[in-house]
């Protein structure tokens, strides 16, 4: 008898059983929706962390750079002191602007604090090529007489890492695609991964070989980062790197591992005593420097978002309840009767919160329906964020831009005055890159835990509908619902 | 079966106090056909249901087999309705969604019986009245006779000891009324119930053991032998 009654009463008030049920459906769809776009974010922001500072870390070290790091870049070998002519071509290779370097037994030192899983270290340069042509008459940039001089810039950027996988850094043996990761005894071998992209554009594949300032390195494998636009275009064995940047023993960051999230603010603190002016940047402080649409989506998605489900949601439950309150008044004469023949007022008030409970369901089913077209929707249309971290010592000190030819005169470089070409661009791109940019695909994931959650606040809505229906219907005395005009 | 003392039942309505009922004394025998007459809204129906305890005295007792139904708890009141109270209304009162069969069967859901009791019984009970062929028919579908049959066989599934009549022939044309009056009639003298029957109708009235009258809210006696105002 009780769910023939109740679905013969749904039946009867289909119209506004499907009013209370889209109403619910559309809340529950929009908690859904905003639910996974809020975990996409997040899991958008996890992954623009970790290809900034690599896989599996949870703070790097840096030392703090010096003005000079920013200093004009110079380029020697001009004997006599005479202003050159003619064609002119000079390639180095020096840790990349901005960055200083650190000892590398602080890595060993580093790794043996407490509560540290793995501690490597990274080495950042830059390969720098200029080519062009002096102009005519020992004409340089200050002489007013003779031809103008051109030049192209091209740069590359790699980065040094240790031969030994330990999953911490920046780039671990799942990123390699194609060929090989390093093996612990090259570690100063002639080799080097190159990023996809820079393969692409140079043409590059296993087996290949690539000119580092003259050195030729064996290409062994192809690497897809965990972030498309990371800016590093080679990787090769620390100890070659620091060979070609001829820089001895060191490193521009130490990647470290803890083994606890609950250690990481402990080994912050231990590591600032081990190198008090270095730099120790977590996650959680490389989080509050991210910038650019991804930073606007996370807020859009978290206060927007939220407070946007939550006003549906209240509003599909207070719709719900006044229409469950309305069918209960209108059907006060049938309650009446139901308690003159001997209906308890418990039994009276369950067949309403059942309907209610069923609605509920209904509208769960609905939600969950539209909650998946939405997220859907979201991972179909939702553009490329962006995600942009800026060190504060990127901006704007020194001159990033310069160089001096030996003699002692400058140069400028002027925003596409000096053609860079190459994935790693000019001096310019070089030093957009201080400032690092990702660009992520939003995706919104469906988390089972929503989902629960989801059907829960439809059942919930719908119990309450059926809860102010049910205290209506209570509080009828059989003579007096008997008593109303039919 | 039933001993009303000074019985009154107030009302208030937008501040002011309704009297219903004013110092009612009655006394139904068991086995009684009682018609209560009168003109309208002088307190008929209430004094019905007072008897069928679904609304409760202001003042005075109303005793059903020596217990003041005045005095009962919700519950208990409840459970006398279930099994012993039976109650036909003027304007049937079926509930819409269910068919006949289902109708009937409401009535047996508060004792608790088994589905196959309950479908059993109400089988029985739409014989009884002559609607076995109308079964499934929801009341949209019967007319206006056959619904009050269908509510005089959910009155009578349960065999209860009263039944309780307000206006039952109220909403029937003639032909009808004659029908429904002799269906209860039959039904009465086989079951040896007490009837109680709030009528208008001459006819109904005329076949009553005994004939009550309201007016103004007090009551009374035509014929038999109860206590006279």
């Amino acid at each position: 008898m009780f769910f023939t009654y109740l679905a013969r009463e749904l039946r009867r008030r289909s119209r506004q059983a499907a009013v209370v049920a889209i109403g619910l459906g559309i809340g529950i769809g929009l908690v859904v929706t905003v639910s996974s776009a809020s975990a996409g974010v997040k899991s958008a922001q996890t992954q623009v962390l970790h290809s900034l500072y690599g896989v599996g870390t949870d703070m790097t070290v840096t030392e703090t750079p010096s003005t000079s790091t920013f200093g004009p870049q110079r380029f020697g070998g001009f004997a006599g002191g005479t202003r050159p002519t003619g064609p002119f071509s000079q390639t180095h290779v020096r840790t990349t602007p901005g960055s200083s370097t650190i000892a590398q037994s602080r890595v060993t030192e580093v790794g043996h604090l407490q509560d540290v899983n793995a501690a490597t270290g990274g080495l950042s340069l830059t390969e720098t090529a200029v080519s062009g042509t002096f102009g005519s008459s020992g004409s340089g940039p200050s002489s007013s007489t003779g031809t103008a001089p051109s030049f192209n810039f091209n740069s590359t950027s790699i980065s040094g890492v240790q031969p030994t996988d330990t999953g911490v850094g920046l780039l671990s043996a799942s990123d390699v695609t194609k060929g090989r990761y390093f093996k612990t005894s090259e570690n100063d071998a002639k080799v080097a991964i190159v990023s996809s992209t820079y393969a692409k554009d140079k043409s590059l594949s296993v087996g290949s070989t690539v000119d580092v300032d003259g050195t030729s390195l064996r290409v062994i494998g192809i690497a897809t980062p965990p972030s498309s636009s990371t800016s590093t275009d080679l990787y090769v064995p620390l100890g070659e790197a620091q060979t070609l940047a001829g820089i001895g023993a060191k490193v521009t960051t130490i990647y470290v591992s803890v083994n606890s999230a609950s250690n990481v603010s402990t080994v912050q603190s231990e590591i600032k005593k081990l190198m008090p002016s270095a730099t120790v940047t977590t996650s959680a402080d490389l989080a509050n420097e991210v910038t650019g649409s991804l930073s606007s989506a996370s807020s859009l998605a978290t206060d927007l978002g939220r407070w946007l489900a939550i006003a549906a949601l209240l509003a599909s439950f207070l719709v719900a309840a006044l229409l469950m309150l309305a069918a209960v008044s209108r059907r006060v004469r049938e309650f009446g009767t139901l308690k003159a023949i001997g209906w308890r007022t418990r039994r009276v008030t369950g067949q309403v919160m059942g309907e209610g409970l069923v609605q509920g369901a209904i509208g769960a089913v609905l939600g969950l329906v539209l909650g998946l077209i939405g997220v859907e929707l979201v991972s179909a249309f939702a553009p490329t964020l962006t995600a942009t971290v800026g060190p504060s010592f990127a901006t704007g000190q020194g001159n990033p831009g310069g160089g001096t030819f030996p003699g002692g005169e400058g140069f400028r470089s002027r925003p596409g005055g000096f053609a860079g070409s190459g994935p790693g661009g000019g001096f310019a791109n070089r030093f957009a890159d201080l400032s690092h940019t990702v660009l992520v695909h939003l995706t919104a994931p469906i988390q089972g835990g929503t989902l629960g959650i989801a059907i829960g606040l439809a059942l919930v809505g719908g119990l309450l509908a059926g809860t102010v229906g049910a205290w209506r219907a209570a509080r009828m005395s059989p003579a007096e619902a008997l008593r109303q005009v039919g | 079966m039933y001993e009303l003392i000074d019985v009154s039942k107030h009302f208030s309505a937008r501040g002011r106090v309704v009297a219903a009922l004013e110092g009612v004394n009655l006394t139904i025998a068991r086995g009684e056909f009682l018609a209560v007459r009168g003109p309208t809204g002088q307190g008929k129906t209430t004094l019905l249901t007072l008897l069928g305890a679904l609304d409760r005295p202001t003042s005075g007792a109303v005793t059903y087999q020596d217990r003041n139904l005045a005095t009962l708890s919700e519950v208990q009141l409840t459970e006398l309705r279930a099994k012993s109270f039976g109650f036909i209304f003027q304007t049937f009162n079926l509930i819409p969604t269910l068919n006949a069969h289902e109708n009937v069967q409401a009535a047996l859901v508060p004792l608790r019986t088994s589905s196959a009791e309950r479908h059993r019984r109400a089988t029985e009970a739409l014989e009884s009245v002559g609607l076995s062929s109308r079964a499934t028919h929801l009341p949209t579908e019967l007319s206006g006779g056959q619904q009050q049959r269908v509510a005089i066989a959910r009155a009578l599934v349960k065999e209860p000891e009263v039944l309780l009549a307000d206006e039952p022939t109220g909403n029937l044309d003639e032909e009808t009324r004659s029908e429904i009056i002799g269906l209860m009639m039959n039904l009465w003298q086989e079951r040896g119930l007490t009837l109680v029957v709030v009528t208008h109708d001459s006819t109904v009235a005329r076949r009553a053991t005994r004939v009550v009258h309201i007016r103004d809210g007090r009551l009374s006696v035509q014929g038999g032998s109860l206590v006279q105002r």
